[in-house]
């Protein structure tokens, strides 16, 4: 076994191919957790992009949504725990009255400022890239501003999420067993992202409410001449798809951080915008793009850490770290410019419907 | 909407009126520039005090988050405190300028963009490209003269914004990717792109911290007060250089042209790509001339990560100044007060710096519902909105250029 790898990794040119996957297969056990764990904000970011964009609606504004949400999910939170509630016990994924409430007040928080968006793009038919940008800037203001004057008080925390322990003899099952852990070893919410990716694939593709959407995300026009509320159904979308985002706040907040800090999204309602082109507007191709993004950043940081040994460890030490971190956009850019594969938004998107008039 | 030759009606001067305006009496035309001045800026002034409004309810609201008691004047106190500090004294009014310089070229990026139909959210990608581009050269020559280090730090930063600006023009001239993702997704691009050099090759030896060597004899002159460096005055000429190439010049004339309406620039023979590539390359030598300026004259060297905000605030600039030169200039001159303001406003009303920020999203958020502005002040103005920006994001689902 050890002779056929050493000579697999000789052969000139192609062995820094198995090389590579060499290194990959060693650090997957190690990392594998932490995959689905940084990919699930990101994807339920592209979940909320996905039900504005796919039903004509543009949203550049998830960034602004998800932190908003991650502000109100930590804030709840802590409220909850200033009033008494207790933090800790046995409950499954070490959940509390606060976590819950916060959780649930993150995704109101989600739906609140999907409403705003709504409201500026379908009713006042304001262009929808400033309602995104609005968003972005208002959000980052005012959960700045109100963090900065909340600290001062030193508000109690209310921790986070446990994850789910997977028994030490799956963990310890050859070949499937890192598999395993990597998905299942994991906090609720990102547990959740599995199946919401899941149903809302279905969803998009297989049900009536699917048809609808796609049908006006593509042509409003014809789905209205068959009886289809174009701006009843894109309200509702839009709205619903902060449900995702706000998940995605409270995930960042509740899963990872345990509190809130200014900016905290960094920038990840933009990756999750990439992940969605990236993925061609469905959820399981979102889904795949924020793990691979993921799986660039999880590189990176193993490179730092542990380089791979050998040829290829020179070579990727040669390698700029930054490149990693920039890997995602400029794939985004390639697959847009429709250099390798083009990935086209839905027809209708950014043009503000317009009710045809009785004369 | 447009004439036969694609010609925009919503220009502030349009020559065909203002020939109609010569032979008027003097009385009445100095009266329809007034009332036509006024259309133009009465929803914006509007949105700003509505935003202003909104924004001493946030703070009045943000004193229960803490409990304490309320204090009805705080609002009043934290205001005329922001508006003392970058207005009441001579240094306030030189940062104010400080402040404005970079928001008047990166707003004009953003607003040249918007005349041709294009959103321009990368000017803080091609700001930061400039700012890179001017600190290498600038450190390069710190010990050569300084007119020579000077225009070619400055040039440099000129370059690296236009370059940065060229791609995604020219990637939605050839391929139709659109602008709004691929200047989003530069952004990113050039924080790793900039960190790269910073924290590398560009690192000045001997440093404790990720930044690039002093600039030296490349640093913008100080002409008044603490800082008020010379700068201020290029931000201060490119208004009327770009309201001439706007209104005066064939490539303005074929800018306006093409976000007005791209079908009908092709008929008259225009050659929409070209420009469109060609603007785009425009709105990023203007962000990295402000990425220039912020290096030269008021930092002396580039950091990683460089914490600016300035592409966003650009938007607000174009966007609160209609994309006209010199609504820019005032917008960002408000802007760069109320930054210039903040710390004092911080100091004397405990109101935290951020609640600029605040302000800035209500002012936009005003100006886009833009009806709600109007029931308030009962303006009976006509509408005098942003026709080009129609055809920027209905572009957005497009399959090809």
């Amino acid at each position: 076994m050890d002779a056929l790898v050493m000579f697999l990794y000789d052969i000139p040119l192609l062995g820094l191919l198995f090389q590579f996957g060499g290194y990959v297969i060693s650090i997957l056990p190690t990392t594998g957790p932490i995959f689905l764990f940084a990919a699930a904000p990101i994807a339920l970011g592209s979940l909320c992009g996905l039900m504005n964009e796919r039903s004509g609606i543009v949203n550049i504004g998830i960034e602004g949504m998800m932190l908003t949400s991650a502000f109100v999910s930590a804030y709840a939170a802590s409220l909850m725990v200033a009033s008494g509630a207790t933090v800790g016990g046995d409950a499954p994924f070490g959940a509390s009255t606060p976590l819950i409430v916060g959780v649930l007040a993150a995704m109101i928080a989600g739906m609140l400022v999907s409403s705003l968006h709504a409201w500026l793009t379908i009713t006042i038919r304001t262009d929808q890239i400033i309602s995104g940008t609005i968003i972005n800037i208002t959000a980052l203001g005012l959960t700045s501003y109100l963090n900065q004057i909340l600290s001062k008080a030193s508000p109690p925390n209310a921790g986070t999420f446990q994850p789910f322990i997977v028994p030490a003899d799956i963990v310890e099952l050859p070949v499937i067993g890192w598999f395993i852990n990597a998905i299942l070893n994991q906090r609720p919410i990102t547990l959740s992202i599995i199946v919401l990716v899941i149903a809302m694939q279905i969803l998009l593709f297989r049900s009536r409410w699917g048809l609808r959407t796609r049908a006006v995300g593509e042509h409003p026009k014809a789905a209205e001449t068959v009886g289809i509320d174009v701006i009843r159904l894109r309200y509702r979308n839009v709205i619903l798809g902060g449900i995702f985002a706000g998940l995605a706040g409270a995930s960042l907040a509740l899963e990872s951080a345990g509190s809130f800090q200014n900016n905290m999204t960094v920038g990840r309602g933009f990756i999750a915008l990439a992940a969605l082109i990236f993925g061609r507007w469905t959820p399981l191709g979102a889904f795949g793009a924020a793990i691979l993004f993921t799986a660039s950043e999880a590189l990176e940081r193993s490179i730092r850490f542990v380089p791979p040994p050998g040829q290829l460890g020179e070579i990727m030490i040669g390698i700029p770290l930054q490149v990693y971190g920039a890997l995602p956009y400029l794939i985004t850019i390639v697959v847009l410019a429709g250099f390798v594969g083009r990935s086209t938004a839905p027809a209708a998107v950014g043009q503000p419907y317009e009710r045809e008039r009785r004369h | 909407m447009t004439g036969p030759a694609g010609e925009p009606t919503n220009q502030p001067v349009p020559p065909a009126e203002e020939a109609e305006a010569v032979e008027a009496a003097d009385g009445a035309r100095a009266a329809s520039a007034l009332r036509r001045a006024w259309a133009l800026v009465v929803v914006p002034l509007g949105a700003v005090i509505l935003a202003m409004l909104v924004g001493s309810i946030v703070i009045l609201a943000s004193q229960v988050f803490i409990g304490v008691e309320i204090d009805p004047t705080l609002p009043l106190v934290a205001y005329w405190a922001m508006i003392s500090g970058g207005l009441g004294s001579f240094n306030g009014i030189v940062e104010t300028m400080v402040q404005a310089t970079p928001l008047v070229l990166a707003g004009l990026a953003v607003g040249v963009g918007f005349k041709a139909g294009l959103f321009n959210i990368g000017a803080q990608g091609q700001f930061l490209m400039g700012a890179l581009a001017a600190a290498y050269v600038g450190g390069q020559l710190r010990d050569q003269p300084a007119l020579v280090a000077v225009s070619l730090a400055v040039a440099a930063g000129a370059f690296g914004g236009l370059v940065y600006g060229f791609i995604p023009g020219a990637l939605k001239a050839l391929t139709g990717a659109h602008e709004v993702v691929t200047t989003i997704m530069l952004n990113f691009v050039a924080i790793s792109i900039s960190s790269y050099f910073v924290s590398g090759p560009l690192r000045a030896p001997r440093s404790p911290f990720a930044q690039t060597l002093d600039v030296g004899n490349a640093e913008l002159i100080v002409l008044f007060g603490r800082n008020g460096h010379v700068g201020i005055f290029f931000a201060l000429l490119a208004v009327p250089i770009i309201w001439w190439l706007l209104w005066r010049a064939k490539l303005g004339f074929e800018i306006r042209t093409v976000g007005a309406n791209p079908d009908a620039a092709r008929f008259a023979g225009m050659r929409p790509r070209r420009l469109i590539a060609l603007t785009m390359a425009l709105c990023g030598m203007l962000a990295g001339l402000a990425g220039s300026g912020e290096i030269l004259g008021r930092v002396g060297h580039l950091t990683a990560p460089y914490a600016t905000n300035v592409g966003f605030d650009a938007i607000t600039v174009a966007l609160l100044g209609r994309a006209n030169p010199v609504g820019i200039l005032f917008s960002a001159l408000l802007l760069g007060m109320m930054k210039a303001g903040a710390g004092q406003m911080q100091i004397q009303a405990g109101i935290p710096v951020e609640i600029v920020d605040v302000i800035q999203g209500l002012i936009l958020l005003f100006l886009a519902a833009e009806i709600i502005v109007r029931r308030l002040f009962r303006i009976r103005e006509a509408r005098v909105g942003l026709e080009e920006l129609a055809t920027v994001t209905r572009s957005y689902g497009e399959r090809s250029a």
